[in-house]
């Protein structure tokens, strides 16, 4: 039996590589995809809180997180794409027209 | 009695608002038919009204009609209701037959102008301001026809608006009008505060138990009340704006001098005889008002060369003879006069339109002359009203400007400085005018041979409105004839119920019972008498001796320099009282609001700027920067949830 701790250890590392993608890419996709990581090192701490009480309205806020997660990621690529049409480029780096 | 009286002013308002809301929509013809079949119905809703007015007995001759309530607020209770009267009926009679005539005549007059349709928006509502004003029961619904009547004569006075003259006489009109608006609301204010009430019935009934005679509220209100008369009716000391209206095209000259507009403040102080008949001190002083204003008028109109000008000047002269009545307590022979005076004040102007119109735009007595034979039936119902002005016995003018003459000689208000005064006036006038007929239609003709080519009698559809006004100026004055001459004088009988100042009758009894009969007659033959005298100088000057004219200028160069300069009182008031305002305004402007307010305002927005300037490079711009900040935000978040 795996001791419960362990999932959440796997959860928060999912999360820390999640948060350094973001902070550390220039590549607005790589970005995407750390974020959805984030997303889902936060639903596996869910479940495991969720197990850990036996009580399953934990999987049920995970099931609703991935069905957002799920129309999220198509908005989000959707945009993506908007922006590399435009600019043809996807580095987060030039998006900067506001500030100049 | 109930009637629907609201039909009357309701024509007009309709009128106005078809041809005001479709402008550019419809053609002349039909523009001409809706305004003129707006007034006509009005005049013949009037004849009606009038007819069931006669048909009442003496006492009981009063027609209501409450339309609706306008303002319930607790004890202010007004509303739109009207009310006929012999007063107000011989107002509406006066005011809508002549208006229909002046729309009639338009057409032919205004038919080459561009602004047309807006030429006849404005009549009509003119025309529906006019009827209100006669026709409200109470001063509220007055004062509504009487700001009417004020924007009106803006729009119509600057209706060549291209033309700066004409647009500066429309701003002078308005705003010397408001100053008398002004003291008008006042008055209002002080018989709304003393008697609780704006209706005719109730301010009258209650007024003698309200006011003691001779007080100071009722001094103070009737005062204010008049200073709003001197406004609209051109008098000391807001006569000022009524000369420069004769900018707006010939027709609404005709409408503000003659039926709409100056009447009015006529007509309000005959309407509050009960309240100044309250007031003796204000009774003299409209009295000394009005025949200052009659004799400065007079004397001016001497010396002017534009033959619109005359005119003006003649009204507020003719105007001024009516406050004379009113501060006499003689208001039914003001408001008879009133009604003579439109007759053939619309005649002379029209008819001057007419001379206008055939001279191709000039206005200037010095190069007309001749005119006799080329416009032949204006020249006729142009005399037929110079004879009326003039007094000539016979012609309305006479019965109507004989009755004042008499009533101030006298009535109890009256004295013999007044009557003086007043005589002199009326044998100016009758110079002024013939000097004005003789130098437009007799005598060579002095234009130039271009303009000589293109004279030509007007239209029928301008000369038919003429021909009428001359028969009206004509019989206007046989429904006043006095006692002395064997009438009955039907006109103040009829007025009598309305006019409810004791001294009217005691008048009144005194000339009937012959007391004074033959000092009445030694008056009226001497007045004319000097009428006739004067005919004479004019003709003398202005047609037999061209050339004593000219010396006689020449010898009374200074008398005739201050005429000329209508007694410098535009540049009086002009240094007294519309530079300073200018003035103070420009330091309001220059230094005030461009200065204080400004750099106010604009330290303010720079402090903001430098502070938002300097907050500025936190915002990178940088995605991945935000996320870092966001992350150890998060962080220090939670450590302090966590320490905590």
């Amino acid at each position: 039996m795996v001791p419960i701790s362990n999932f959440l250890v796997v959860s928060a590392l999912l999360f820390a590589i999640g948060t350094a993608g973001v902070m550390v890419s220039r590549n607005l996709l790589i970005i995407f995809m750390s974020i959805e990581l984030m997303l889902n090192a936060a639903n596996l701490a869910i479940i495991t809180f969720s197990r850990m009480n036996l009580n399953v309205d934990g999987h049920i806020i995970v099931f609703i997180v991935l069905t957002v997660a799920a129309a999220e990621a198509a908005v989000g690529l959707a945009i993506i794409i908007m922006i590399f049409r435009n600019r043809e480029t996807v580095n987060a780096d030039k998006f900067n027209l506001l500030k100049r | 009695m109930e009637k629907p009286l609201y039909l009357i002013p309701l024509f007009p308002l309709i009128g106005f608002l078809i041809n005001g809301l479709l402008i550019g929509r419809l053609g002349k013809r039909m523009i001409s038919f809706i305004a003129c079949a707006s007034v006509g119905l009005s005049f013949i809703f009037g004849v009606i009204y009038f007819l069931d007015l006669l048909s009442l007995p003496t006492d009981s001759r009063l027609i209501e009609s409450v339309f609706f309530t306008w303002i319930p607020s607790g004890h202010f209770h007004v509303d739109i209701s009207f009310l006929l009267d012999p007063l107000s009926a011989v107002m509406v009679l006066v005011v809508a037959g002549v208006s229909f005539l002046i729309h009639i005549y338009s057409i032919g007059y205004m038919h080459d102008d561009r602004g047309f349709g807006r030429y006849f928006a404005y009549l009509n509502l003119f025309v529906f301001a006019m009827l209100t004003l006669v026709l409200a029961d109470n001063y509220l619904l007055m004062f509504v026809g009487w700001e009417g009547v004020g924007l009106c004569s803006y729009l119509l006075i600057g209706f060549w608006f291209e033309k700066k003259s004409a647009a500066d006489a429309g701003k002078k009109a308005f705003i010397v009008n408001r100053i008398g608006d002004f003291g008008f609301l006042l008055g209002l204010f002080i018989i709304f505060w003393q008697v609780g009430s704006l209706n005719y019935t109730d301010v009258f009934h209650k007024a003698p138990e309200v006011f003691a005679v001779g007080g100071g509220l009722i001094t103070a209100a009737t005062l204010l009340l008049f200073l709003g008369a001197t406004g609209k009716s051109a008098q000391i000391p807001l006569f000022v704006w009524l000369p420069d209206a004769m900018e707006g095209p010939t027709p609404v000259s005709a409408l503000i001098h003659a039926a709409t507009m100056v009447t009015a403040g006529v007509y309000m102080i005959a309407r509050s005889n009960v309240l100044y008949m309250m007031a003796p001190a204000t009774m003299a002083v409209v009295a000394i008002v009005g025949v200052a204003t009659a004799f400065m008028a007079g004397t001016i109109a001497l010396a002017q060369n534009d033959i619109k000008r005359v005119l003006a000047y003649s009204t507020v002269s003719q105007l001024g003879y009516m406050f004379v009545a009113c501060g006499v307590a003689a208001f039914s022979a003001g408001i008879f006069h009133l009604m003579t005076h439109a007759f053939f004040k619309a005649l002379l102007f029209l008819g001057s339109g007419s001379i206008i119109h055939a001279m191709s735009g000039q206005q200037d007595l010095r190069y007309m002359g001749g005119l006799k034979k080329h416009l032949p039936i204006t020249f006729w119902t142009f005399l037929v009203a110079t004879l009326a002005i003039s007094g000539i016995p016979g012609f309305s003018g006479f019965f109507s400007k004989d009755e004042i003459l008499w009533k101030s000689f006298s009535s109890d208000f009256g004295s013999v400085w007044i009557y003086a005064v007043a005589l002199i006036t009326a044998a100016l006038t009758a110079f002024y005018m013939f000097r004005l007929v003789y130098l437009t239609f007799y005598g060579e003709g002095r234009m130039d041979s271009h303009a000589r080519d293109h004279l030509h009698e007007s239209p029928p559809v301008m000369t038919a409105p003429l021909t009428i006004l001359a028969v009206l100026s004509v019989i206007g004055g046989y429904v006043g004839i006095p006692h002395l001459l064997g009438g009955a004088n039907h006109f103040e009988h009829f007025l009598q119920p309305v006019m409810s100042g004791p001294h009217e009758g005691a008048g009144h009894a005194l000339a009937a019972g012959g007391h004074d009969a033959t000092t009445e007659l030694i008056l009226m033959i001497g007045s004319v008498v000097l009428v006739l005298v004067f005919i004479f100088l004019a003709y003398y000057f202005y047609r037999k001796n061209v050339a004593a004219a000219g010396s006689l200028r020449q010898r009374l160069s200074g008398i005739h320099w201050l005429l000329h300069g209508k007694y410098f009182v535009d540049e009086i008031y002009g240094a007294l009282v519309v530079r300073p305002l200018v003035n103070g305004s420009l330091f309001l402007w220059k230094i005030f609001d461009v200065l204080v307010i400004d750099g106010l305002i604009n330290g303010l927005a720079t402090v903001i700027g430098d502070i938002s300037s300097g907050l500025r490079p936190v915002q990178t711009g940088n995605l991945r920067t935000y996320a870092t900040i966001f992350l150890l935000g998060v962080m220090v978040f939670m450590a302090y949830m966590i320490v905590r």
